[in-house]
């Protein structure tokens, strides 16, 4: 058995669910390389090489890899596959947006979002935004498996795998090409990876309101920002803070639920916290019933007394 | 141009799911079914598309059983022009699917492909990414914004942090993200009109595709409950539990 884990980096930087995906790999047993496609990503791949278990890290560069092109991974990912028996890849945007091309260009069905590894073709994974949860056995021959990161702990560092040049695959020229790239500057961790997420809900009652509450209260506690469909719906917040079914899922070690009643397709993006915090005038709310500690007030005073108290 | 618009039957995301006792699956008896949202959000961009004058014909693709007529008769409400059925009763998985579509793309060479990134159901993410393979075109998956001009069309798509913009020449395939457009609400003329535009009703085996499983589902669980915790007095009780008890500050 031989497991291909392909890295999610930012070339300067190995991305947290690499170690993650790669705790996965070992339940499944055998060798674990790991493979970085990227453009001047020499110090992701020393990390990757650095984690423990690993064999070997295989560092594929070009311009579209550097970008992360789907189009351009699946090539470079193709030329390696016969050596391997799964390849496991973090269900990060990247990863999402080029693991199931792989795994069609192998005629495999994918094993999307997986959270338990039961056998080496037996698997756990969410359906119905983690409403269910579904076991489910492979027949493929080769495995293409996108790994829920939230899910499994990283393998802790102190290994020294080589790193070995590795040829980046030449694409047809059907391929998307890259034209820009505008990432958020903020200081606020990413709402899909952050330790503890602050979000606001209709209760709001407007944009203003929604900045003037939740974002200090966020960044008191170094928080990302989310918010409920509600919210969003009703253009307090950007939807890309949408936390829900519809929206984006997390798993926080805590989550603060500000003004949200807690609707079902809301409650499907949360549930997975650690400890969910539920602040609401409305004792009744269904957020109650999934919230470790709750405040029944009007976040218009529980909020400044919680700043206050955090101190 | 010819835009071609996937869409699925499932869950309306406002039910709550339940698993069946017997753990076979979800029970989807007496359940409203809809159309899946992110689908709503293609079929809404492939009708404005047409609007701008950019796209000449949309036509709507679902596969499913025979009440997927009614999400194909939605989408035809909503603006567009025809409809095909590709009737099982099958749980078809997404290679599978990806196969079916590139078999009715075959036939009705669309230029453009705008599909849901998602299903609400199955939550792969899968098979836009999957016909773009087949087909060997390029993808532009996430997408909050579509531009198209000539025969290449600029995607903006939603990653880690961010945005980032592709350029892909066409024939491609793009899946839609929240942000892509507001769905509009059919009117009740164009409801009336849908009843009148034509579905092709056809099934797999007229494509030839095979859509035996890869997966066995072995069992189909609820998650871990939670259980309601405590109601504390004030927000000071609170950061002294989150201290103290929970460990998370």
């Amino acid at each position: 058995m031989a497991v291909l884990v392909v890295a999610d980096h930012t070339n300067a930087a190995l991305g947290e669910a690499t170690a993650k995906t790669v705790a996965a790999a070992q339940k499944l047993g055998g060798e674990i390389d790991i493979l970085v496609a990227g453009q001047n990503a020499e110090a992701a791949a020393e990390a990757a090489a650095k984690l423990a278990g690993v064999r070997k890290v295989l560092l594929a560069q070009s311009d579209a890899l550097g970008h992360q092109l789907a189009e351009a991974v699946t090539d470079t990912v193709m030329a390696f596959a016969p050596g391997y028996d799964a390849i496991l890849i973090p269900a990060t945007s990247a990863g999402k947006n080029y693991a199931p091309r792989i795994a069609a260009k192998l005629d495999v069905n994918q094993i999307t979002d997986v959270i338990e590894v039961i056998a080496p073709d037996t698997f756990v994974r969410p359906i119905y935004a983690g409403n269910a949860l579904e076991t489910v056995q492979s027949f493929d021959a080769k495995k293409v498996i996108t790994v829920r990161p939230t899910a499994f702990k990283p393998v802790p560092g102190g290994g020294g795998a080589p790193v070995e040049a590795a040829a980046a695959a030449a694409t047809a020229g059907r391929e998307a090409s890259f034209v820009g790239e505008e990432v958020v500057k903020s200081d606020r961790p990413e709402l899909a990876g952050a330790k503890i997420v602050v979000s606001g809900g209709r209760a709001m009652g407007s944009a203003e309101e929604f900045h003037r509450v939740i974002e200090p209260l966020a960044d008191r506690l170094g928080a990302a920002v989310g918010a409920s469909r509600a919210a969003v719906d009703a253009g307090y917040a950007p939807n890309d803070y949408q936390v829900g079914q519809t929206g984006k899922v997390v798993a926080p070690d805590l989550y603060v639920a500000v003004g949200i009643s807690g609707a079902i397709q809301h409650l499907a993006g949360m549930k997975d916290s650690k400890v969910i915090v539920a602040i609401n005038k409305d004792a009744d709310a269904p957020i109650f019933q999934v919230a470790d500690y709750g405040v029944v007030g009007d976040y218009k005073t529980v909020v400044p007394e919680l700043m206050a108290a955090l101190g | 141009m010819k835009v071609l618009v996937p869409v699925k039957r499932v869950i309306d995301y406002n039910v709550k799911v339940r698993v069946k006792p017997d753990q076979t699956g979800v029970d989807l008896a007496n359940v409203k079914m809809s159309m899946n949202p992110f689908d709503e959000i293609a079929t809404e961009e492939a009708v404005r598309l047409k609007e701008k004058g950019v796209a000449t014909e949309v036509i709507v693709v679902s596969i499913g059983p025979q009440q997927a007529q009614e999400t194909i008769r939605t989408a035809l409400a909503m603006g567009a022009d025809r409809g095909i059925l590709i009737q099982t009763d099958v749980d078809v998985e997404p290679l599978a699917v990806a196969k079916l579509l590139k078999a009715v793309i075959a036939e009705e060479s669309p230029n453009l492909i705008v599909m849901g990134k998602q299903a609400i159901d199955g939550d792969n993410n899968a098979v836009g990414q999957m016909l773009a393979a087949l087909l060997d075109w390029p993808q532009a998956t996430f997408a909050s914004k579509i531009e198209v001009s000539g025969d290449k069309a600029s995607v903006t798509r939603e990653i880690d942090g961010g945005l980032q913009t592709l350029e892909v020449s066409l024939p491609a395939v793009i899946t839609a993200d929240l942000r892509l457009n507001e769905p509009r609400y059919a009117s009740l003329p164009n409801i009336m009109k849908a009843k009148k535009k034509e579905i092709a009703v056809k099934t797999p085996g007229d494509y030839g595709v095979d859509v035996t499983a890869r997966l066995k589902v072995l069992k189909v669980a609820e998650p871990p409950k939670r259980t309601a915790g405590i109601v504390v007095e004030n927000a000071a009780a609170l950061v002294a539990k989150l201290k103290n008890e929970a460990g998370v500050l």
